[in-house]
């Protein structure tokens, strides 16, 4: 185990056991000194607060990788398109991707998997990318995760990119952790924060982790290439440079027919705005209180030209509106112009949802809830009081 | 938080904690609506099924679970309570509906009705009460006469709890008018049976969730085999299933006010007036002594007279209705009292203890009203004195 | 059919809180848990037991001892067997060792599982890798966000949603699943189940039983590190109006808006 403990300085006060994150901490029972279990992964959460230096963190040997960290150079983007169409998330990873491959002093690749998708290449470039390797398969034509891992990993053994970016979308999170089993490399999921160390090639990957409790700084010290995966919203869609090209790498791989078959495919957000790329969003809460009322957000969402309806985890639950509004930890990441909360106490797993909208705006009975902790402007007031008075101010 | 000291089995602590968990996670979110809407709990009912939590009072050999401790099934009655009595009351009347069976049946009986009662399966209902016989019960007027291999039924029935939602009915019927209350038969009766219909669901002030329907008798053939006992036992089961079914309803109540001073210390604490929580006030704190010295008692007194029956007593029936008459009424003056704890708020339905008072005045009506209840315990302390006196 | 579960102990983040003088994580108090999607996917092998009589349901989890405890509200629930692997060996595993270790334990059991299930994501690590990473070293197919699955003829019929809608795919068994909270609403443990439960005793499977490479397992085979924790810096800078009319805040609102040049 990673972690010493002094049992001589040890005085057994239980610091270290109340903010280990994962359990991995007890207290003896005869003497109420610590011990450590399975369950613990080195983060040093424990080391830091031990008022007498008890305990501390063994320098454990870092796995030795399939092939020396220096043979792989160049940074990728995987340029995540669905039914032929760019997804805003390969944009936006371009531009962050564009900015740390100017710090490592190497290529912008991305990578574009799909069947007559030629029409994606040309963006590509223009947001940035040096590169566009495109793999053109009948097997890669509808998404299913198998074809698209294969064609990944193989274009990883062939071209050795030191960091690969994906988006953190259900397509993304599917086929990406196949590959990093592949190729045998470390992914980490929902980064909210890139970084690289120029000297040492590493990236610092930042995540949130418990539900967004707390934040988690990951670095994968000898794997390559060294994987991430990104949300949509969390970084920025760079402004398009027209007319910039690049060079297009044709990739031929031999991947063998997909084993899962799509029978068929439902929009289910046809008559809706989709809060994952609105710019104004309304979102309810418990405070809605009721599926007739999130008509009354509706409203507000028509009163600023044709904002989404979002919903927070309870609302959802309680059956007011179908998931797909369910803004969250475990529901969609969304980074809107205006993001206007109604009813809604701000619970973290809320707030790891919407908390990088440019202008957050609360309203809420309770002067107390936290999610006036993270409100530009935040209103105390019942929201079917403030709502409709709002809805009649937008109007004027 | 703190607890009298029972003696309850292991069983009966798992039960309190599985049903308690039921109730907060199942029931709660929806006992307003089946309240509001007056819809039977079906799917709670099925759920408790799968849970093995139907045949808490039936014998093993019977697919139950019951091994001689009545206080896990008083206990799971008592949990539900505390959330919706409802809810309770239909899972209680089941085993009501089963215990004449059960006190009485013969083997065959036992083995073709109480599996699918035990796990689930299948619902039951009582059915004593008519519109011209509540308290009165000895002067029902539905009849059972003979003919051939089969009883011909000609009668209605009134209240009937589960009544259109159970599968098996013991229903009560006069097979001798002439010799009274011992002309009186049980049998079981299954829904579908031609001749055997429904009248219209009641709307009622409390137990909305309940299903309370009429049962009508239209010449009606139950088989022979039918009859519980011998023709003319019909009111010894009766009796026998109230004693044993009246810590039932006290332990519905003891539950209901359970639930109703949960409700009214926790908004207590929480509601500022005069710059301080009202539970500040010596006189509303005092209030709520009295209801937990209430709830406390008449969950002492309940309990203590299951424990009495299962030791095998044979002589508790001041006792039952002694638990049934306190605990009710307890109920009653607990509920009331909380909706009064909460003021304005408790008076508006979107506050949970406006139901819980409208459903406690059933607990002092249903199973023999609080008066005979009054009755039998008087009675019985006339005897028991009695014997007393001559010595 | 084998169906495999693969669950998680996992502590109830929703009680966690932040200390709002330290800004560190307070775990006192907040109860260990089996991961809430993992209880979806369960209950999704549970009504497939139901459906096709002759169904084995197997649960599985690797942590530390304490961690039995969510097999045992498995096995309450209906689980037919389970299996514990818990190994000094194992610490520190990230996803990549986690899902090697795992799919080694799923290769020794017997029959061949024609489904294995995950929940979407663990509410502590949030990564929604373990699942697909299994199926990859299984040699399985993994179809993630599932809310609907339908099994015949050894073929599986599967909704999975997007971000947007959803979809029907078809895939023949064996194949692993992540599964959605929208597929089902669990069940409680029965009765019976908590008894069998309670008399089961777990015994610990080590990675020497499973036949792990020790080069795989643990922190030292782990591709990636935490290097440090933290709490997310407390936002600052907002306003907050009450006591006002509504109609006053509503207009103050729309032209702040109006100020910023967002409307």
């Amino acid at each position: 185990m990673a972690l010493n403990i002094d049992l001589e300085v040890c005085t057994g006060c239980g610091a270290c056991v109340a903010v280990c994150p994962f359990c991995a901490l007890t207290q003896r029972a005869s003497d109420g000194k610590v011990e450590v279990n399975e369950a613990c992964t080195a983060c040093g959460a424990c080391v830091e607060v031990c008022p007498v230096g008890a305990l501390s963190l063994a320098a454990a040997p870092a796995a030795p990788a399939a092939a020396a960290p220096g043979e792989f150079r160049g940074l990728w983007v995987v340029a995540e398109q669905r039914g032929g169409r760019l997804q805003e998330v390969a944009f936006e990873l371009l531009g962050k991707g564009r900015e740390l491959a100017d710090q490592l002093g190497v290529s912008l690749g991305a990578v574009l998997l799909g069947h007559g998708v030629g029409d994606c290449v040309a963006p590509l470039f223009e947001h940035g990318a040096d590169r566009v390797y495109v793999v053109d398969h009948p097997a890669l034509e509808t998404y299913t995760s198998e074809p698209y891992a294969e064609a990944m990993s193989e274009l990883i053994r062939r071209h050795k990119p030191e960091i690969v970016l994906a988006g953190a979308t259900s397509i993304g999170r599917g086929f990406i952790a196949r590959v990093a089993i592949q190729v045998n490399a470390g992914l980490t999921a929902d980064c909210t924060e890139l970084a690289v160390e120029p000297e040492s090639r590493q990236l610092l990957q930042t995540r949130p982790a418990f539900g967004g409790n707390i934040m988690a700084t990951i670095l994968c010290p000898n794997h390559r290439p060294q994987m991430a995966t990104v949300r949509p919203k969390v970084f920025a869609r760079p402004a398009p440079e027209a007319g910039r090209t690049g060079e297009r790498m044709d990739e031929t791989v031999e991947l063998k027919a997909p084993v899962v078959r799509v029978l068929e495919t439902v929009n289910a957000m046809q008559n809706e705005v989709n809060v994952a790329g609105a710019e104004f969003i309304v979102t309810g809460g418990r405070g809605v209180g009721g599926a007739e009322n999130f008509k009354l957000l509706a409203d507000l969402a028509d009163a600023l030209g044709g904002a989404a309806v979002g919903a927070s985890r309870a609302a959802v639950d309680a059956g007011w509106i179908s998931s797909f509004h369910q803004v969250g930890q475990t529901g969609k990441t969304v980074r809107p112009k205006i993001y206007i909360a109604c009813g809604v106490s701000g619970q973290i797993q809320h707030l790891v949802g919407m908390s990088s909208s440019d202008t957050i705006i609360a309203i809420n009975k309770d002067p107390d809830a936290p999610i006036f902790d993270v409100a530009d402007i935040g209103i105390v007031g019942d929201l079917f009081e403030v709502v409709p008075e709002l809805i009649k101010a937008l109007r004027q | 938080m703190a607890e009298l000291n029972y003696g309850l089995s292991e069983l009966a602590q798992e039960i309190r904690g599985m049903v308690r968990e039921f109730a907060e996670t199942r029931v709660k979110p929806v006992r307003a609506e089946l309240d509001e809407e007056g819809r039977f709990p079906a799917e709670i009912l099925r759920e408790l099924g799968k849970m093995d939590l139907m045949g808490l009072y039936i014998p093993a050999e019977y697919g139950g679970t019951f091994e001689g401790d009545s206080l896990p099934n008083i206990i799971a009655v008592e949990e539900l309570s505390r959330i919706c009595i409802g809810v309770s009351v239909s899972y209680a009347a089941n085993g009501l509906g089963a215990d004449p069976i059960l006190i009485g049946g013969s083997e065959a009986q036992k083995k073709k009705y109480l599996p699918p009662l035990a796990s689930g399966e299948k619902w039951a209902a009582y059915a004593l009460t008519e519109p011209n016989a509540g308290s009165d019960a000895g002067s029902i007027r539905t009849t059972a006469v003979k003919k051939g291999d089969k009883y011909v039924l000609n009668g209605t029935k009134q209240w009937i709890t589960n009544g259109g939602e159970a599968d098996i009915y013991t229903v009560f019927a006069v097979t001798d008018k002439a010799r009274g209350a011992r002309g009186v038969s049980a049998f079981i009766v299954e829904k579908g049976t031609p001749g055997f219909s429904f009248g219209k669901k009641e709307n009622k002030l409390g137990i909305r969730a309940s299903a309370t329907r009429e049962l009508i008798f239209e010449d009606c053939e139950v088989p022979a085999e039918n009859l519980i006992g011998r023709e003319g036992t019909g009111f010894i089961w009766a009796m026998k299933t109230f004693d044993v079914s009246r810590p039932g309803i006290a332990a519905q109540a003891v539950g209901l006010a359970q639930g109703a001073l949960d409700e009214a210390v926790a908004y207590a604490k929480v509601r500022e007036q005069f710059g301080r929580p009202i539970i500040a006030n010596q006189g509303l704190s005092w209030m709520l002594a009295d209801m937990a010295t209430k709830v406390e008692t008449a969950r002492a007194l309940t309990y203590a007279v299951v424990k009495t029956i299962d030791a095998g007593s044979k002589d508790y029936s001041k006792f039952s209705a002694m638990c049934k008459m306190y605990a009710s009424d307890a109920a009653m003056q607990v509920a009331t009292d909380a909706v009064q704890v909460f003021g304005g708020y408790g008076y508006m339905k979107e506050y949970p203890v406006e139901k819980m008072m409208r459903d406690a005045k059933i607990l002092q009506i249903y199973e023999g009203t609080n008066q005979i209840q009054r009755d039998i315990i008087g009675l019985a302390l006339n005897k028991e004195y009695a014997a007393a006196a001559r010595k | 059919m084998h169906i495999v579960v693969c669950v998680k102990q996992v502590p109830n983040t929703t009680q966690v809180r932040i200390h709002p003088e330290t800004n560190t994580l307070v775990r006192d108090g907040v109860e260990s848990v089996m991961n809430p999607f993992d209880e979806n996917a369960l209950e999704m092998a549970l009504q497939l037991k139901e459906k096709h009589p002759g169904t084995k349901v197997t649960a599985l989890t690797m942590g530390p001892a304490q961690a039995a405890a969510v097999l045992k509200e498995a096995v309450g629930r209906g689980a037919d067997e389970v299996m514990l692997l818990c190994d000094k060996a194992f610490a520190g595993s990230d996803t990549w060792a986690t899902s090697y270790a795992l799919s080694r334990a799923i290769g020794t059991l017997e029959p061949k599982p024609d489904l294995v299930l995950f929940g979407k994501q663990a509410i502590d690590g949030d990564t929604a890798q373990v699942g697909p990473g299994v199926a990859d070293w299984l040699g399985l197919p993994c179809i993630t966000y599932a809310f609907g699955i339908e099994i015949a003829g050894g073929q599986a019929v599967v909704q999975r949603a997007f971000e947007d809608g959803y979809e029907r795919m078809e895939v023949a068994l064996p194949c692993a699943l992540t599964v959605l909270k929208e597929a089902n609403v669990p069940r409680m443990a029965s009765l019976r189940g908590k008894m069998a439960a309670k008399k089961l005793e777990i015994a610990p499977v080590t990675a020497e039983q499973i036949g792990a490479d020790p080069a795989r397992i643990g922190l030292t085979a782990s591709p990636t590190r935490v290097v440090k924790i933290f709490s997310p810096p407390p936002k600052t800078g907002g306003v907050k109006w009450q006591g006002e009319e509504p109609a006053a805040m509503a207009r103050r609102l729309v032209e702040a808006l109006r100020e910023r040049q967002v409307i």
